[in-house]
């Protein structure tokens, strides 16, 4: 009991830095209604931005997150203005390539900058709590809190600006239906700017979440894209509530499995996951009545 | 207030319209009718920059607003009901209504009484998804959405297409009450020709993306061409 209570609890991190993920992946292609391939290397980025203000410039971590994430989102912004946004008017197809050019650049940009080695924020074992359950225990990490109040804190915070404000129902409606936005009066480029922005800042904080729970390495977005990929597709993509319900299930799935399969198979569930789901119910099962 | 001169254009290839003329004066419900081709909606796209014109000018209160993208006319004061995929589905009837009122910075909680007073029926669902309403209902979402900028011109594109027939007429008498009790002027493409007319003030039928009449409503109705040609006899 206690060993699956553990899982669980793996896989709830694992969850919160894929659902973080995927959200902005979601996001992107409601709106912008092309695939970005180049959102796992925006984790990487965010990630190592954070690694220099925590282990170079010695800030602390909840002072780091803020301004990693800034910084990440500012070179999306630049990445939308100098490529994305010229291509916005032909076939997504094309958007999609681009954005397999613009992931090559981040990885390479990151090699050069922090170069190709493992890093960590923290050198040193951080001892877990270690909770007696029945006969066993289960050990959990102060970053495994961070990570999942972290998690919580900015699903909690979406949700809020999605339903209440402004420019989150424009984001809503312009995931409903691009052209009617448009012929509303809806500024739509300033919602693409708001989508990059809270997708971007998201998959930033992921990846330091990612770089938090085990290392920093110049693969560590690309590793996530496809498990985030599987999230964003299982909640029904371009939808930003099915992303969180996807990014736990796929986390949770990938974490239990290996109470019957070696853990080396891990990948392996979310990409089965992924492909089962879009022979099944390409549109998401969380999806709903999607009219 | 509307003058469109001349109007020649379409989706790039061929032009559909062949010098379409279309004028509104304030107050006015005005119907365009004619086959199908005739390049009804595109007009009236075209009006709204929608459709991009080669030739021909559109005015609104003296301004010209040829081709101007249509986030910028809908300020100038003039609101579109698109025929089909016109409400935000997975938004509420209220929040449709926010989104029409976008670009406004005042209160409208004024205009959106206003709307729930014209389409009662949407006080009552205004917390439910614009997706799961019926037909009829969805359209009158769609018009209280154009509304809430409080346009003084208003574009309908077939808004009784798909309709059952007893809401068909719920739906114009939500016309007629727009146009007087809000004064607000009505262009619009109908496939119920005869019973648009019934209400309209005047009516253009187009053919081929010319003007084949135009005439005030009444003796559109009685003109015995026009009604074997367009009215089914």
């Amino acid at each position: 009991m206690a060993e699956l209570l553990q899982l669980v609890l793996f896989g709830l991190v694992l969850g919160s830095i894929l659902t973080l993920g995927a959200i902005g992946l979601s996001l992107t292609y409601g709106i912008l209604k092309f695939a970005h391939f180049a959102h796992g290397d925006f984790l990487t980025l965010g990630a190592y931005f954070a690694l220099s203000l925590i282990a170079t410039a010695q800030l602390p971590i909840l002072v780091s997150i803020p301004i990693a994430a800034l910084a990440t989102l500012l070179v999306a912004l630049i990445a939308d203005r100098l490529i994305y946004r010229r291509l916005r008017r032909t076939q997504p197809v094309i958007l999609l390539i681009a954005s397999v050019g613009v992931a090559l650049i981040l990885r390479s940009a990151v090699q050069i900058i922090w170069g190709p080695n493992v890093q960590v924020y923290v050198q040193g074992i951080q001892l877990p709590y270690v909770i007696p359950f029945g006969d066993g225990a289960i050990r959990i990490k102060p970053d495994h809190l961070v990570i999942m109040g972290g998690a919580l804190v900015l699903v909690t915070s979406l949700h809020f600006f999605l339903q209440y404000t402004r420019v989150g129902k424009a984001m809503r409606a312009m995931s409903d239906n691009p052209d009617l936005a448009r012929v509303t009066g809806i500024d739509t480029e300033k919602v693409v700017l708001w989508t990059w922005g809270i997708g971007i800042a998201l998959a930033a904080v992921g990846g330091i979440f990612a770089g938090l729970d085990a290392q920093l390495h110049p693969n560590l977005g690309w590793q996530l894209l496809l498990p985030i990929f599987a999230a964003a597709i299982l909640g029904g993509i371009g939808k930003p509530y099915g992303a969180i319900a996807g990014g736990m299930t796929i986390g949770l799935a990938q974490e239990l499995s290996t109470l019957v399969i070696p853990p080396e198979y891990k990948p392996a569930v979310s990409f089965g996951i992924m492909v089962l789901v879009l022979i099944v119910r390409p549109r998401g099962i969380f999806a709903g009545s999607s009219t | 207030m509307l003058e469109a001169r001349g109007m020649t254009g379409g989706y790039g290839g061929a032009d559909i319209l062949q010098g379409v003329e279309l004028t509104v004066a304030p107050g006015e419900i005005v119907v365009i009718i004619g086959p199908n081709g005739a390049g009804k909606s595109t007009a009236m796209k075209a009006v709204f920059g929608l459709v991009h014109l080669r030739e021909g000018s559109v005015r609104f209160d003296g301004q010209d607003i040829t081709n101007l993208a249509p986030n910028k006319i809908v300020l100038q004061g003039i609101g579109f009901v698109p025929q089909t995929e016109n409400v935000f589905p997975s938004l509420t009837v209220s929040e449709n209504l926010d989104m029409g009122a976008f670009v406004r910075r005042d209160d409208f909680e004024a205009q959106r009484e206003k709307v729930y007073d014209l389409f009662p029926i949407l006080r009552d669902r205004r917390r439910q998804p614009a997706g799961q309403l019926s037909g009829g209902q969805r359209q009158m979402v769609a018009m209280g959405r154009a509304l809430m900028l409080e346009p003084k011109l208003l574009l309908l594109d077939e808004p009784t297409a798909g309709l059952a027939p007893a809401v068909v007429n719920d739906m114009f008498a939500a016309i007629r009450d727009v146009n007087r009790e809000l004064g607000v002027s009505i262009l619009m493409v109908e496939q119920n020709a005869k019973q648009a007319l019934g209400m309209a003030h005047r009516g253009y039928v187009l053919a081929a993306g010319r003007n084949r009449y135009e005439d005030n409503a009444a003796s559109l109705l009685a003109n015995r061409e026009v009604a074997e040609m367009f009215l089914g006899g």
